[in-house]
């Protein structure tokens, strides 16, 4: 059964990687920013199957942690995204 | 006893990691930043807790399963939250 946890936390591992082509394309921030949240949420699974597969269970401490930071995270992006400057030429340019 | 809780283990697993994929697929082809929030958010949260709900049966004691559940309540909720505080961003973007 390790083997298969460990196959399974790679593949989701190779989907978080894919997932970060949209912080390379963009095109808005908020984009880019999904793709952090989608690295959170995956991360967090990654970190639970591979602490059932070693039975080191203090990684789902670590993957307690990695949720409470990828929520932070977002709350920090919303409080600074509308007001830089970025933002605005690069609506500017869209439009 | 074990083949068969292994066996849900498997299955379930398999599911989660099928809906991590459709995740990423969503958040790479979807065509505006609303619909990829869509695909992300729901998709990626339903993933999770099939992964958890597959690892529940293997973690052997209460305390350990009662702490896998509440990581995932967590990512729960703040992933609401943020699909919220996003979206609001991503609005505010298209209207600039």
């Amino acid at each position: 059964m390790t083997d298969f946890y460990l196959i399974v936390a790679t593949f989701v591992l190779t989907m978080l990687a894919l997932g970060l082509l949209r912080v390379v394309r963009g095109p808005g921030t908020a984009d880019r920013m999904m793709a952090a949240q989608l690295l959170g949420s995956g991360g967090v699974a990654i970190l639970l199957l591979s602490a059932v597969a070693t039975g080191a269970y203090a990684i789902v401490d670590i993957a307690l942690l990695l949720a409470l930071l990828a929520a932070f995270a977002a709350v920090a992006f919303v409080r600074d995204a509308p007001a830089t400057a970025a933002d605005i030429t690069e609506a500017t340019d869209r439009s | 006893m074990t083949y068969l809780v292994n066996a849900f283990t498997i299955v379930i697993l398999c599911a989660g990691a099928f809906f991590f994929l459709a995740g990423t697929v969503g958040l790479l082809r979807f065509p505006d930043s609303l619909t990829r929030l869509h695909a992300l958010t729901k998709v990626d949260n339903l993933g999770l807790g099939l992964i958890v709900l597959g690892l529940l049966p293997q973690v052997g004691g209460l305390l350990a399963g009662l702490k896998l559940i509440l990581v995932w309540l967590l990512v729960q909720v703040s992933s609401a939250m943020a699909a919220q505080l996003i979206a609001r961003v991503a609005r505010a973007e298209r209207r600039l």
